[in-house]
């Protein structure tokens, strides 16, 4: 009998599997968490313009979306600037006072984020923003993209 | 009387699917999933002025008129000043106590009032260009000084004290006035 004969490991070369849906379920749920469901349609086109020295929005609960840009009428075209909040197009300017004003009661910590299209006028942004200092929505954030403006 | 015997079954629910099951949700939710965080420039707008109060007096050389046009010109002061411009000369502005002491610049930082004004035909783009100068002349202050005082950059140290406690951000305030635009043409 050779001396040095081959070792043989006498145990099952098995990955155990019974903790499997453990895992998988850690994962689900850590992904269920992290999920935010896009809510809204948007009617409105919205290209971010970029900015160097920007800063993360941390609570996300406290965000209320408003967007600003050229309405989609569809097969590529585009129409006049609108606003857009949650799901409906804004057409009188001064209703915003009115339902910021709700959300603000809902939320007091309030953050509104301005979604505005880079090739927007000023005017129109500005007259959201009178809305906005009635209705006592004083947080804000103009949403960009990070990087520097690519000339064009 | 005989009573039907009853086999005892011990109710099982057969979990050899579950883990099918929960792959099935987990593929659906990294599909869904768009782990996007939302960046941008933050500002705190004014209150609604009150018709029956007048706004404070403002010394002159505490405030820089900084007026962006339709043509996307800057005019800061009146006079003509380009994009890359706009850092410098609010970091000069705001920062005079410390520096070059000029008799026409802000008397010290806190007393230093931005004031953005644009038309009402200004691009979004180019506005937002201009804002991210004047924060960015802000950040840059508020780091030198975080650097000397502490020896960390602000990033780090806003990340350690709280918003009450913060003496950098009290020492630089931003306060950034935004103008209701001209009707413009």
């Amino acid at each position: 009998m050779s001396k040095f004969q081959k070792k043989q490991a006498n145990t099952k070369q098995q990955v155990p599997t019974a903790a499997m849906p453990d895992i998988i379920f850690m994962l689900l749920i850590f992904f269920m968490v992290v999920t935010v469901l896009r809510e809204v349609e948007l009617q409105v086109r919205v290209d971010f313009t970029r900015a160097d020295n920007i800063e993360k929005i941390e609570q996300k609960r406290l965000v209320s979306y408003i967007y600003i840009g050229p309405e989609i009428l569809g097969g590529g075209q585009y129409g006049d600037t609108r606003v857009q909040i949650d799901d409906a197009l804004i057409d009188d300017i001064y209703a915003i006072r009115r339902l910021m004003y709700d959300k603000l009661m809902e939320e007091p910590r309030l953050i509104v984020s301005l979604r505005v299209d880079q090739k927007s006028e000023m005017g129109i942004v500005s007259d959201v923003q009178q809305e906005l200092r009635e209705a006592g929505t004083l947080r804000i954030n103009y949403s960009t993209l990070r990087g520097t403006q690519v000339p064009m | 009387m005989q009573l039907k015997k009853r086999s005892r079954e011990v109710a099982e629910v057969p979990q050899a699917g579950m883990a099918d099951i929960a792959f099935l949700l987990l593929i659906f939710f990294l599909v869904v999933t768009t782990i996007d965080v939302d960046t941008g420039i933050g500002m705190q707008l004014p209150p609604p002025p009150d018709p029956d109060q007048e706004p404070p007096p403002i010394r002159e050389r505490n405030l820089m008129n900084i007026l962006v046009n339709a043509q996307g010109f800057i005019l800061i002061n009146e006079e003509r000043a380009s994009l890359p411009e706009v850092q410098q000369l609010v970091m000069d502005f705001v920062d005079n106590q410390n520096r070059a002491q000029d008799p026409n610049l802000s008397e010290s930082p806190r007393q230093a009032i931005v004031s953005i004004k644009t038309d009402r035909q200004t691009p979004y783009e180019i506005y937002i260009d201009m804002l991210d100068e004047v924060i960015g002349a802000y950040r840059q202050l508020r780091d030198e000084a975080s650097m000397r005082e502490f020896g960390i950059p602000y990033r780090q140290y806003n990340a350690r004290v709280s918003r009450e406690d913060n003496v950098i951000r009290e020492m630089y305030p931003q306060n950034i006035s935004l103008a209701e635009p001209d009707p413009g043409s």
